[in-house]
């Protein structure tokens, strides 16, 4: 019976706290949350696609700037809920389109086409508003932090009951065997591109949507800001770090990197990034499941220690 | 008209002699040694790094250091294959996993020796000026230094198809390429030969950065990730793990960039991606692919 309500338990005592934060804590201590926050929604979204079926994408700074200038657009002329989702569905819109032109590729194919794209955008908005609009970079209307911070949180439990969701369905059934198998999956009835690209499209839209609420965060922002290529590396060693077995992992890895992040980013730029480069090469070769395998390891070992005494 | 037309193929082919160079050194670490290097552009950045700083330090002429950075890159890219890709490749369930992982600890890579680049020779842009008298060629008029920079690609490419088409060692890494379980059974030493061509790899970018560096552009600890891209294309372009096509891609590549940005400057890196794309859909084993 405790067993059964273990999680559910650990998710209302989170919920709870973060929702009582603003009453207790300064402002630098909430805007510190929310971009805590931002990073472990990127993270949970990008594992939602990548984690299980194995195609690593790495257009997450690709999908976040698409939702940062959707609603640099419209935030004008908008209510804050509306152009959120706008810029959810213009990352879901990119997504299926790329994800309908590429997802019947092998794995590695699809790697360097998404590492490309977030590139391309980048280039071709620069080159939009030198040539076209004239102006590089716009102020957004900026709206006070506890909002925004309201908001990632509302994101966060939607993007975390979405995973959950998934993994306990049929759906999440085929996702799954379509990452350990993609012939074997397609022969038991799957219909592997579709689940695959709707997929993608998904976790796209919880990325655009976070963007799209950051950006009234960063009150101004140009083409190098919004796709930030740390953005498409960061989920990805988060979730390395972290593990992509359980839900807890990638919470886990990109509450760690994110408060590093705060911590080391600004004072040492140079070393935080040079920290972060030997962190990815020591945890892929020794901590293939990260820190949830360490974890799994862990408890292994006590259960069978008697056994192997004998 | 005629000597605009003239101007923009010969700088096209001039661009495409270093590309073709580049996406050599990649075809051979992403076709034989499985390792989608990543920052392969940053073996060219500090290619260029090197140059420079022999150059301006010591005046070394950067001919001469073509010779002196050729084996120390050789041995940098032998022992980064040795010491990690190697125990990677052994750790690693399967071939698919090992080229997920080790795409990623190449990413890790760029990192480290982007940030080393920043701390060594810090953020400001670095140049030097060598052999930039003008050279007229039918009325197109170029510096010396890039028709010496494609001639150096173009010898460095053939001789190194020579070794690869002529040698023993060539042919073992044509086996390993094709099937290296078959290729260690017939006695091939399967991680030596790894290595090598990881090491080659490295050594090609560090020469491409080299002429690069030569033909006075901007020097910056941030400049490699632009090749990387371009390396992608161009070995896609041209069949992966093979380093015929990866120099006609090459040359292709570099005369779509030159035109596009003669009518469209800052669009080219926007046009590589659209034939990237285009290719992807259409041909994605590559023009000369089967």
């Amino acid at each position: 019976m405790t067993r059964r309500y273990f999680w559910p338990g650990i998710l209302v005592l989170l919920l709870i706290l973060l929702a009582g934060f603003p009453r207790y804590a300064s402002a630098y201590k909430v805007i510190f949350l929310t971009n805590v926050l931002m990073y472990v929604i990127i993270t949970l979204s990008w594992v939602i696609f990548s984690g299980a079926t194995g195609y690593i994408s790495l257009a997450p700074a690709a999908f976040f700037g698409v939702g940062v200038y959707a609603s640099a657009i419209l935030s004008k002329s908008l209510f804050l809920p509306v152009f959120i989702a706008i810029g959810g569905l213009a990352s879901f819109c990119l997504a299926f389109l790329v994800g309908a032109l590429t997802l019947r590729l092998r794995g590695m194919y699809f790697t360097m086409f998404t590492f490309g794209l977030v590139e391309l955008i980048r280039h071709f908005t620069q080159w939009w508003e030198v040539n076209v609009t004239g102006t590089v970079g716009r102020l957004v209307l900026a709206l006070d932090h506890t909002t925004i911070y309201y908001a990632m949180v509302i994101i966060f439990l939607l993007v975390l009951l979405t995973s959950y969701g998934i993994r306990r369905s049929k759906f999440g059934l085929a996702l799954q065997s379509i990452g350990e198998c993609e012939e074997a999956a397609a022969h038991t009835g799957v219909n592997v591109t579709r689940v695959k690209v709707f997929t993608f499209a998904l976790s796209a839209f919880f990325i655009g949507v976070v963007g799209a609420t950051m950006t009234m965060r960063w009150q101004y922002i140009d083409p190098p800001t919004a796709f930030d290529i740390r953005l498409s590396f960061m989920p990805v060693l988060m979730a390395i770090f972290g593990g992509m077995g359980h839900l807890y992992g990638p919470i886990v890895g990109a509450s760690i990197f994110s408060v590093l992040d705060e911590i080391l980013a600004t004072k040492f730029p140079y070393y935080y990034m040079l920290l972060f480069g030997v962190t990815m090469f020591v945890v892929i070769l020794f901590m293939p499941h990260g820190v949830e395998g360490v974890i799994q390891k862990w408890r292994q070992r006590e259960k069978g220690g008697p056994s192997e005494k004998t | 008209m005629m000597v605009k037309i003239l101007d923009v193929l010969i700088g096209g082919l001039l661009m495409g002699g270093i590309y073709a160079l580049i996406a050599a050194g990649f075809s051979l670490q992403y076709g034989v040694a499985r390792v989608l290097n990543v920052s392969h552009g940053e073996f060219i950045m500090l290619g260029a790094f090197a140059t420079w700083s022999l150059y301006t330090l010591w005046g070394v002429n950067p001919l001469i250091s073509l010779i002196l950075c050729a084996p120390i890159f050789f041995i940098i890219g032998f022992i980064i294959h040795r010491t990690y890709y190697k125990r990677l490749r052994i750790s690693s369930e399967s071939l698919a996993v090992f080229e997920g992982n080790s795409m990623l600890a190449s990413f890790g890579l760029l990192f480290i020796i982007q940030n080393i680049a920043l701390i060594v020779w810090g953020a400001p842009v670095k140049g030097y000026s060598y052999l930039a008298y003008p050279v007229s060629f039918f009325g197109a008029v170029f510096s010396a230094n890039r028709i010496v920079t494609l001639f150096a690609s173009v010898i460095l490419g053939f001789i190194f198809y020579l070794f690869l088409a002529r040698t023993r060692l060539g042919k073992a890494i044509r086996a390993a390429a094709q099937d290296p379980d078959a290729a260690e059974l017939m006695g091939v030493s399967i991680n030596q030969v790894l290595a090598l061509c990881f090491g080659f790899g490295s050594m090609m970018a560090g020469l491409g950065g080299l002429l690069i560096s030569m033909t006075s552009v901007m020097i910056t600890p941030f400049m490699g990730l632009e090749y990387t891209l371009i390396a992608i294309i161009v070995v896609v372009l041209g069949g992966l793990g093979n380093i015929k096509g990866s120099f006609i891609g090459g040359f292709i590549l570099g005369l779509v960039g030159t035109i596009v940005s003669y009518i469209q400057p800052g669009l080219s890196l926007v046009a590589y991606y659209l034939i990237f794309l285009l290719l992807l859909s259409v041909r994605p084993t590559g023009i000369l692919g089967k």
